[in-house]
């Protein structure tokens, strides 16, 4: 998967951007469906928290807001390098965006527990 | 350091079109030698078949790009030392293009698409006009010199998941000429270019991986370049609208 | 697949999403600090169009963002192409769309 010619810091950024776009885009009809369970059964939307109360769907939340975190910032990264002339300082906005992402993700998963 | 006695590993992808696997050589290690000097003393001295290709052997013609350990390089100037993984080399045909025999790939893909990026001359005066004056300090000038020494050795090409991923896309070399063509003065062509890059195939598929610029042996930067072709596009895309 | 419309759009409502996620993460962040429950979620957000505006439009901006997204990774990934290719863009838009849709009508209506 990880081929000798992309061995390099902007196509680990890309490889992350599109890892967590995809993931989003798979959870998204999920974290819809269970929402709309207000209007149609609220009771089971109340069970489905409870269910999110325990360890392990705690740490898979984290995973989504860390996706989500890294989605925003890889794309504005992304956005930056594109419609901004700043060819050299790519590869310290790629980091700067995985760097923020964690700052964001952690401060929920704090809150979290 | 190496001594002039070992011998080294080197395999070699042996085969026409879409067959083909690695053979073995065992290659005596020289002091100096590019990749280019190995596969030469592997046709010379064990299987005059080998089919590769090169010309000018000082990094101009751009002819002679391989796949060096899964990294595509210009084999005249790499030197066998910075591509060696212990003792081992592996030498492949270009990435991303067919292959016509061994190390030699069909080029016409690359340089058709070049075309299609309108990477071509648009005449702005005749033989009878005076030459145009062209102010080096210019900076759409500076952009376009950005580009200019492109050698279309296709080491870009090789090393794009895009290009890989999308059979249409133009590619790094293509688009960067485009770049380069656009902000030349002395071209006519910039509203013509502009649409070229701008269909399904043309820059804004790129996704900055970055691997044209980590490799171009020439350090050009041919991600700057489509970027710069997508900012004006944008550009053009909200002025056509208003 | 992109062309320089289907850029355009999926940077335009990635511009519209940026403040909006920031908005859902702070939202997120203090709405499971005291636990979270239906009837608290609902209190917040039923009948309140600012609400309605913020959630609908990050449904519409999302919807056509990640549409085009995995239009580009369906068509690099499995080769999918021209008119099926096309088709598939509409269908996750679409349907996302109407997942999305009813939610937010699901937690702002009434």
């Amino acid at each position: 998967m990880i081929r000798p010619h992309r061995t390099h810091a902007l196509w680990y950024a890309f490889i992350l951007h599109r890892i967590s776009g995809v993931g989003l885009a798979l959870f998204l009809p999920v974290h819809f469906y269970t929402l709309s369970l207000a209007l149609t059964a609220p009771g089971r939307l109340d069970e489905f928290f409870r269910w999110t109360d325990t360890a392990a769907v705690k740490f898979a939340e984290f995973g989504l807001v860390f996706l989500l975190a890294l989605h925003m910032f890889g794309g504005l990264r992304l956005m930056a390098l594109e419609w901004l002339p700043w060819s050299d300082r790519q590869k310290t906005l790629a980091a700067g965006a995985a760097a923020i992402s964690f700052l964001i993700s952690g401060l929920f998963l704090l809150r979290a527990i | 350091m190496l001594s002039d006695s070992a011998d080294m590993e080197v395999s070699v992808w042996r085969g026409a079109g879409v067959a083909g696997q690695f053979e073995n050589f065992k290659v005596p290690a020289q002091e100096n030698q590019t990749i280019l000097d190995v596969v030469a003393w592997i046709q010379q001295n064990c299987d005059p078949t080998l089919s590769y290709r090169y010309a000018c052997r000082v990094g101009m013609c751009g002819s002679c790009a391989m796949m060096v350990n899964g990294v595509p390089r210009w084999t005249c100037r790499t030197h066998v030392k910075v591509a060696l993984q212990g003792n081992r080399i592996s030498i492949g045909p270009l990435r991303n293009l067919p292959v016509i025999k061994d190390l030699a790939t069909d080029m016409d893909p690359f340089f058709d698409k070049w075309i299609s990026a309108e990477g071509v001359h648009h005449p702005t005066r005749s033989r009878d006009d005076a030459i145009e004056q062209i102010d080096p300090e210019d900076h759409a000038r500076r952009q376009a010199n950005e580009g200019i020494e492109c050698i279309n050795c296709s080491v870009c090409y090789a090393a794009c998941d895009t290009v890989a991923g999308s059979a249409d896309y133009l590619g790094p070399a293509a688009l960067q000429r485009a770049w380069t063509l656009f902000n030349d003065a002395r071209d006519a062509g910039r509203v013509s270019i502009l649409e070229a890059v701008s269909g399904k195939g043309g820059c804004h598929n790129c996704h900055s991986q970055g691997s044209c610029s980590q490799y171009c042996p020439n350090d050009l930067n041919p991600m700057a370049a489509i970027a710069g072709l997508k900012r004006e596009t944008a550009l053009s895309f909200f002025k056509r609208r208003t | 697949m992109l062309t320089v419309r289907l850029y355009m759009l999926q940077r335009i409502t990635a511009l519209l999403m940026a403040p909006l996620v920031l908005g859902h993460l702070a939202v997120m962040i203090y709405a499971i600090q005291s636990g979270i429950s239906a009837a608290e979620i609902l209190g917040r957000t039923q009948g309140s169009i600012a609400w309605f505006l913020f959630y609908g439009g990050f449904v519409v901006a999302v919807s056509v963002h990640a549409a085009i997204g995995l239009r580009v990774v369906v068509h690099e990934t499995f080769g999918l192409r021209n008119t099926l290719l096309d088709l598939f863009t509409w269908a996750v838009a679409a349907g996302l769309f109407l997942l999305g849709g009813r939610a937010v009508m699901a937690v702002t209506l009434s």
